[in-house]
């Protein structure tokens, strides 16, 4: 197993966030991640996006440049990532936000209303975490319960009653997927 | 010794030089290796040592000297703009044959260049950098793991030479995350020992020490006397890692995040039916020859890979001479290497069809750049409307 992963949105969706924890869970899991930011003179209100590696093998490069998944946050991401995607590839869509579609045939969409779904649960801002368990249905790449060791580990001072909200957000995306 | 855990590239480096027994450091805030002072100014105090975010990279390098001079594990980090300024410090430091580290995490150049990550400042670590005929010891980490596990290595062999050693990384290195573990435990630097030449207080009547940069009239012996111990380090210090050597028709040779993108095609050769091998130097001063040489007479082609317009190749080059054809995939200014890339230039390389490649033979025969200019039409310099 070695899946390269992109995930993009607007700075404040939680991108970089996600990917750490995926990254994080996919150590829990025992396999070798890698985590890299597109860090530079970034726009404000522009896209941020961040690279991620997990693997059962060695972790090549951090740069995925060909990824086997993105996953799409925000509307301007999803002109600037699905060209980068591999033949045969996965990309996970925000359906909430995110109007147009994927004009490529030789990949899989999914399409997720992570908005929406985080909004069910009480707490917008856990969009990110939708998408992340979507992502988990989809791929195996990791499991929710490595994500919410993962979460304990970064977020060190986080109240029970917060983690228990990005678990629930984690089963939406986990349960939206068919 | 330590469980794998994710960090952060600059962060696992600048734990890994506390742990190492780091006990002063000096720098000033530049992109992309600013999670290092950074890490420093909270954690150095509470080692029992001093953090300064001195006024300019040049006072830093300064302090190093200062703090160097007295025995302590001194250190000071900058990325690729910060360490040119820091150049000065740095042949004073091989003058006065004073142990430190300087870790360069690169970015883009030249000038102030970009904050990407990038390879360009490879003559710049392996020739010494600034004036005069010196050396720094040149480590080149590919890893986080490795990032927080050189500055022991850099420490020890400096201290073992009496002269600076350089950890050369690059911005990707630097700002990525990975699972890594430090192979040490934390060192206690009141337990290392005294050095016979370092300078501090002493009050039994011991013999004064003075620590000089200027060598005055005995400047011939000096610079021979440090040729001998480069001669010993080029001998014994030179420390390389091989993937699939044996038995491959194409070398790659490439060092920090470019051999890790060369991993990749290693690992992916055998599905297109070509046998190709990485050489990925650890020391770029010494540069691993003899062995590169060995390697050179076994294979069909060498493909250097590196993010600089052809900087490690010219080492590759002196090490293999004419033995094996020698062609270059350049990366320079931040571009970002690729498995797929590389492995069709291996390719290209191994059937001789070189169009995009920079064939080292060619170039020796009088091949030419396309960019030559008549001069008579006049450069794109001239000056114009003059009174």
């Amino acid at each position: 197993m070695y899946q390269g992963i992109r995930i993009a949105g607007f700075g404040g969706q939680g991108v970089i966030s996600a990917g750490i924890l995926l990254a994080q869970a996919g150590v829990e899991d025992k396999k070798n991640a890698s985590w890299l930011p597109s860090y530079g003179p970034e726009m404000r209100g522009g896209t941020a996006n961040c690279s991620v590696v997990v693997t059962d093998g060695e972790v090549y490069t951090p740069i995925v440049s060909a990824p086997n998944t993105v996953i799409v946050m925000n509307e301007p991401s999803l002109p600037k990532f699905e060209p980068l995607l591999k033949k045969g590839g996965l990309l996970i869509l925000n359906s909430s936000l995110i109007n147009s579609r994927p004009t490529r045939t030789d990949i899989t969409t999914v399409c997720v209303p992570c908005n929406e779904l985080a909004q069910k649960i009480g707490m917008d801002r856990v969009a990110n975490l939708v998408a992340l368990g979507a992502f988990i249905k989809l791929t195996g790449a990791v499991t929710i319960d490595s994500v919410c060791d993962a979460m304990k580990k970064v977020y060190k001072r986080a109240k029970p009653e917060m983690l228990e909200i990005n678990r629930k957000a984690l089963q939406a995306g986990y349960d939206a997927v068919k | 010794m330590t469980q794998k855990t994710l960090r952060k590239g600059n962060e696992a480096l600048a734990e890994g030089a506390i742990r190492a027994g780091a006990r002063f450091f000096a720098g000033y805030p530049i992109t992309p290796q600013n999670e290092v002072p950074e890490f420093m100014s909270a954690y150095m105090a509470d080692a029992g040592g001093a953090f300064v975010q001195a006024e300019s990279e040049i006072a830093a390098i300064n302090m190093v000297y200062g703090a160097a001079s007295t025995g302590t594990r001194s250190m000071t980090s900058s990325s690729s703009p910060g360490v040119s300024l820091k150049q000065e410090g740095i042949t004073y430091l091989a003058s006065a044959d004073l142990p430190c580290l300087i870790v360069n995490v690169m970015r883009g150049g030249p000038g102030l260049g970009s904050i990407g990550g990038a390879q360009g400042d490879y003559f710049q670590a392996t020739r010494g950098g600034g004036n005069g005929d010196y050396h720094v010891i040149v480590l080149a980490p590919n890893s986080v793991e490795e990032l927080g596990n050189f500055p022991k290595l850099g420490f020890e062999l400096a201290e073992k030479y009496r002269m600076p050693c350089m950890i050369l990384a690059d911005g990707i290195l630097g700002q990525m995350m990975e699972s890594m573990a430090f192979n040490f435990d934390p060192i206690d630097p009141n337990k290392l020992g005294k050095f016979d030449w370092a300078v501090d207080i002493e009050k039994n009547g011991r013999p004064k020490r003075k620590v000089f940069s200027y060598k005055g009239d005995n400047l011939i012996a000096d610079v021979t006397e440090r040729a001998k111990r480069y001669g010993l380090i080029e001998k014994t210090e030179a420390r390389f890692e091989e993937r699939n050597t044996e038995d491959c028709d194409v070398l790659l040779v490439a060092y920090g995040l470019s051999s890790r993108a060369c991993l990749e095609a290693v690992n992916h050769a055998a599905e297109k039916g070509l046998k190709v091998g990485l050489f990925r130097p650890i020391t770029l001063w010494p540069f691993p020859s003899k062995r590169l040489l060995e390697l050179a007479g076994k294979v069909k082609a060498i493909l250097a890979v590196e993010q600089s317009l052809g900087q490690m190749v010219q080492d590759v080059k002196l090490a293999v001479g004419d033995k094996t054809p020698v062609y270059l995939k350049a990366y320079p200014a931040g571009g970002q290497p690729e498995g797929e890339a590389i492995l069709q230039a291996a390719q290209s390389a191994l059937s001789g069809k070189t169009e995009g490649l920079f064939d080292l033979q060619r170039h020796a025969e009088g091949f030419t750049y396309e960019c030559k200019r008549d001069l008579s039409l006049g450069v794109q310099g001239d000056r114009k409307g003059g009174k």
